[in-house]
């Protein structure tokens, strides 16, 4: 689809400079995410397209369906965002439709998560011909194009529904997480701490619950946006191609419909300009989201936010390989 | 070795497993579409190509599922896909090896382009740290998070429709018969750019991204800090010690992408019109052509295969260490 | 080994200009040193003054964190971001010429000309310190080729073969890649690398702290003996001070970002002046001599940002009086004759009205001499 996935299969690097283990005390490091620009950005964009997934047939203004005499006509006071070839309001569409395209993203992003949090744990913690056979299985997953493979499946399907959909989206893009999870998990069993847990005869489960997985949140959070952002866009070019079933509101229903009745040609740009740029603003916060977990989990990679200003102010040049000398002016040195 | 020893196995398995799926999921799904097909196109469809319909999607009680699992091997070893409805009565191979070269010429040098500028991208936006080119992160992940498709929608509106520019859509101009006659190449090469642009515009930031995350971690590393101390050029150190091991990353992604970038190009294809293999399974889809769609899928899956090879071979090329562990 | 390491007199240079020891080749004049660039940076090295004597051994040494290695990255400008450098000065002075480089105030292009030609750096845990993609061969000419263009590929490679073999790698490992290479061995081609311009100043950080003490033990000898061989100056770092006492001239210690004590070896094993010198001393068993009972210092090494006022080690330190917590003690000398270049950062040494402890205070017998 759109994005090529930006945080990569790395060797964990642990310690000083990635994920320091915690032992259950994930709290207070955690909320420092929220002072993130960038995440913070993401979220408030996030929130209020939620806001209109929950509120949306209320604050419609016309039932979506319902046509009128008002045909193909652009933005105007009674229509904000214009009309399609049979008088339907767009902007009503495309609130309704926020709901459809939030619901089966999250879902099918929960979804993935989940089975991809059991297969890549499990395969990172068990080791041996069981991580073999895990390992391979994502590995499959991973290589057959998710695409096709999700058209195939749901043009088979008889009625492909909001929650088919999530199924299907889900079954095809757990893999990506959990190859990401079984290398995170292998770094941290052989970890001091967990090896002082499994010399302390506690159990294979609650090592797991306790130990390990408070240690991969910003992995998990991080791997379900990303699969949150492509269940989207997927589901969406599944509406876009007709393989889902149109009676339901989607953005990607929205363009179907638009190309259908030839809107490119006849020059009618608000039928598909507004659920385009829609796509594109949740697929943007929830991508800054993700750049600010990244940036929590690997604080090499921020952008120098705050220290920039003072960067500016004192005309330094930070680069690797020549350190920067400052003279400060004598007044403002002060005293040890 | 032992490393492209163990790949090859991978994909082999991975073959296995993509064509053993394509052969089960019509015979797992509920309800009965094929039923209902072979019931509308009953009269024109020979009595050979209604039971090899049959025989494909496991309606034939005659014969054993392990049987219907050979045959169907058996067949593909031949060539044979079986037949496709809506080109009626053309064999689905014959239509997929028409459309297959231009999905490759699209896919190939668009993802190539887009990989290129996008890697040079982020290696000198990760160098460079603390600049305003860090302001271009933002943007570029708005750019990313834009579907093919509709981009290509506006490219269309704007470029073809509102400026005509550029062709809306086809691969050539329908006046031309393929051949490597110069001015149908002309003809393919002006149809291909508009999508081939639209397909770059929106990859070439997601390339960027990951490779300046990589670079800025490189960057930190030792060995970088003792190109430095040694005095070399800032070139050298840049891309010799730097980019060099930042983009190892970057390759196995790229090859763990393709299947997603094989997806937004199917869909760009079905935008523009453009007659490659996309297009062909969005007209199997609409018209429920089944026979056409599984072998399309086929098709993807197995380019994909070799697409990752490649890949796999680039990175034991590029990184010494893989040569000596599995 | 059985016997002290000798100790060279005049440092020979491969083009037999003799300077004489005691003329400094580096000096490294009231350096400072923040983490950050604003209020609320770390200051991790403060007005910090240390001199590199031609053909000397120089040993720094202290506890992890505190700035040994930061002083070293910072005096030749490798320390990465957010490193900045607040003041100072860091003068190299060349034996073999007369030039004389503030390297704070030279251009980037001739820092990268002087770097690895006067001076070189051994890095710490060379694990990383090799890319990982390139041959070792390779990493060896490529320094080779950017500041002696004029030779021939060939040449560099012959040269290449020969410092090899000089720290004792068979030369035809030049065509390995670093993975393939033992952890000693990295480390020795790290040295080989660092010689290969033969430069005049050697920085070695923690040059065997990774490595197991027979390795130790061989670098240590391959170092005595290339020293011995080309003459450099060596600034070694290390928190393993019973290995300067034996390896150098003289050592410096650091606490805090501060350099507390400097002084010859030889006055630093007979005489410690500073409480912590006093303290460290005693927290290694004396690999020869007579038995010893050990103690350690209580407490634990500052944190930077939150400094105790003054004397930084007061809060640690047994002997702790009256200004020790609010001035801040000076690095100079103890103003005794006899005693040399030697300087201490005590309140206990700056002429107080106070009772030194036995175990710091200047024998009777040189006091008689002095007064």
């Amino acid at each position: 689809m759109a994005a090529a996935p930006t945080t990569v299969d790395l060797p964990v690097e642990t310690g000083e400079h990635g994920i320091t283990p915690k032992k259950g005390r994930g709290g207070r490091g955690a909320w420092t995410i929220f002072r993130n620009r960038k995440a913070i950005v993401g979220l408030s964009i996030l929130g209020f397209f939620a806001l209109i997934a929950a509120v949306g047939e209320f604050i419609a203004p016309y039932d979506p369906n319902k046509v009128s005499s008002t045909l193909m006509s652009g933005p105007s006071g009674a229509h904000w965002l214009g009309t399609t070839n049979t008088g339907q309001d767009i902007m009503s569409q495309l609130i309704v439709g926020t709901r459809g395209v939030l619901v089966v993203g999250l879902l099918a992003g929960a979804i993935a998560t989940a089975i991809s949090v059991l297969i890549g744990v499990t395969a990172g913690f068990v080791g041996g011909v069981g991580d073999e056979f895990l390992s391979l299985l994502a590995n499959v997953f991973l290589v057959i194009p998710a695409l096709p493979l999700i058209i195939i499946i749901a043009s088979q399907l008889p009625e492909a529904g909001g929650t088919t959909v999530a199924l299907v989206i889900a079954f095809t893009g757990w893999a990506w997480g959990s190859r990401i999870l079984r290398a995170q998990t292998l770094s941290l069993r052989r970890r001091d701490f967990v090896e002082a847990a499994r010399a302390n005869g506690e159990s294979l489960w609650r090592i797991v619950c306790f130990e390990i997985l408070p240690n991969l949140t910003a992995i998990i959070a991080s791997g379900f946006i990303g699969t949150v952002i492509f269940a989207v866009l997927s589901q969406i070019t599944l509406a876009f191609i007709g393989v889902t079933s149109v009676s339901t509101w989607n953005w990607g229903t929205i363009l179907f419909w638009a190309q259908s009745n030839q809107a490119l040609a006849q020059g009618a740009w608000w039928w598909f300009v507004p659920a385009g740029l829609c796509i594109a603003a949740l697929g943007t916060a929830l991508t800054l989201i993700n750049f600010g977990i990244d940036e929590f989990v690997n604080p090499r990679l921020r952008t120098t936010g705050g220290s920039a200003k003072a960067l500016r102010a004192k005309r330094i040049r930070a680069r690797v390989g020549f350190t920067p000398v400052y003279r400060a002016p004598a007044e403002k040195r002060g005293e040890d | 070795m032992t490393f492209l020893l163990r790949r090859f196995v991978f994909y082999v398995v991975t073959a296995w497993a993509a064509i053993t799926l394509n052969f089960f999921i019509p015979r797992m799904l509920p309800g009965n579409p094929v039923q209902s097909l072979i019931n509308r196109y009953q009269g024109q469809l020979s009595t050979d190509a209604t039971q090899a319909l049959y025989a494909m999607f496991g309606l034939d009680k005659e014969t054993s599922v392990w049987q219907q699992y050979l045959d169907y091997w058996g067949n593909l070893f031949q060539g044979d896909f079986g037949l496709s409805f809506t080109y009626f009565p053309t064999p689905v191979a014959d239509v997929i090896e028409q459309s297959i070269p231009w999905t490759l010429i699209l896919v190939g040098v668009s993802t190539l382009i887009s990989f290129v500028l996008g890697t040079l991208a982020g290696v000198y936006i990760g160098w460079r740290r603390g600049r305003w080119t860090d302001s271009l992160l933002p943007v570029g992940s708005f750019f990313s998070a834009i579907p093919y498709f509709w981009l290509g929608l506006i490219a269309i509106s704007v470029f073809a429709v509102a400026w005509p520019v550029f062709p809306a859509s086809g691969g050539y101009d329908g006046a031309f018969i393929p051949s490597w006659d110069p001015d149908f190449i002309w003809s393919a090469v002006y149809h291909g750019l508009l999508p081939a642009i639209t397909i770059v515009v929106s990859s070439v930031a997601g390339w960027a991204l990951g490779m300046r995350n990589m670079t800025v971690t490189v960057s930190s590393e030792d060995y970088v800090t003792v190109a430095h101390a040694k005095g070399l050029k800032e070139r050298t150190v840049m891309f010799g010690y730097a980019a060099r091991n930042a983009i190892l990353p970057n390759i196995s992604g790229f090859a763990l992408s393709l299947g997603f970038i094989v997806g937004g190009t199917l869909v760009t294809e079905i935008v523009f019109s453009y007659p490659g293999i996309g297009y062909v399974l969005y007209q199997g889809v609409s018209s429920k052509d089944y026979p056409l769609m599984q072998g399309v899928f086929l098709i993807i899956t197995l380019s994909v295969l070799v697409a990752n090879m490649l890949a796999d071979l680039a990175y034991a090329a590029l990184d010494p260490r893989t040569r000596q562990e599995g | 080994m059985a016997q002290r390491i000798n100790k060279v007199d005049t440092a020979v240079t491969q083009t037999g200009h003799r300077a004489a020891v005691g003329e400094p080749v580096l000096e490294i004049r009231n350096l400072s040193v923040d983490y950050g660039y604003d209020d609320s940076a770390v200051h991790a090295l403060r007005d910090v003054s240390l001199t590199l004597g031609v053909g000397e051994v120089l040993g720094l040494a202290g506890e992890s964190g505190c700035g040994k290695s930061t002083l070293a990255y910072a005096a030749t400008r490798l320390l990465p971001p957010p490193g900045v450098i607040t003041g100072g000065d860091v003068i190299f002075h060349s034996s073999r010429d007369d030039r004389r480089l503030d390297l704070f105030a030279m251009s980037d292009d001739e820092l990268r000309a002087s770097r690895w030609d006067d001076m070189a750096i051994v890095f710490q845990g060379a694990m990383n310190s090799l890319n990982p993609v390139y041959r070792v061969g390779k990493q060896l000419i490529d320094v080779m080729v950017a500041h002696r263009p004029d030779r021939s590929r060939a040449a560099h490679k012959a040269r290449a073969k020969e410092l090899l073999e000089m720290v004792g790698i068979s030369p035809d490992r030049i065509d390995s890649y670093p993975h393939q290479l033992s952890g000693g061995m990295r480390q020795r081609v790290m040295i080989a690398m660092a010689l290969a311009l033969e430069p005049q100043v050697v920085i070695m950080d923690e040059p065997t702290t990774a490595l197991d003490v027979v390795m130790q033990r061989q670098i240590v000898e391959q170092l005595v003996k290339l020293r011995t061989d080309l003459g450099f100056s060596v600034i070694f770092i290390t928190h393993d001070v019973s290995l300067l006492i034996e390896l150098a001239d003289r050592i410096a210690i650091m606490y805090a970002g501060q350099i507390i004590e400097d002084a010859t070896a030889d006055d630093l094993y007979r005489r410690a002046r500073h409480p912590y010198t006093h303290g460290l001393l005693n927290s290694f068993p004396p690999l020869h001599g007579p038995r010893r009972e050990l103690s350690g210092i209580p407490g634990s090494p500052p944190d930077l940002t939150a400094l105790p006022s003054g004397c930084p080690f007061h809060p640690r330190c047994p002997h702790a009086f009256d200004p020790c917590d609010t001035k801040r003690p000076e690095l100079q000398g103890t103003g005794l004759e006899g005693e040399g270049h030697r300087q201490v950062a005590c309140f206990l040494h700056d002429g107080y009205e106070v009772a030194v402890p036995g175990h710091l205070a200047v024998p009777p017998k040189a006091r008689e001499e002095a007064s």
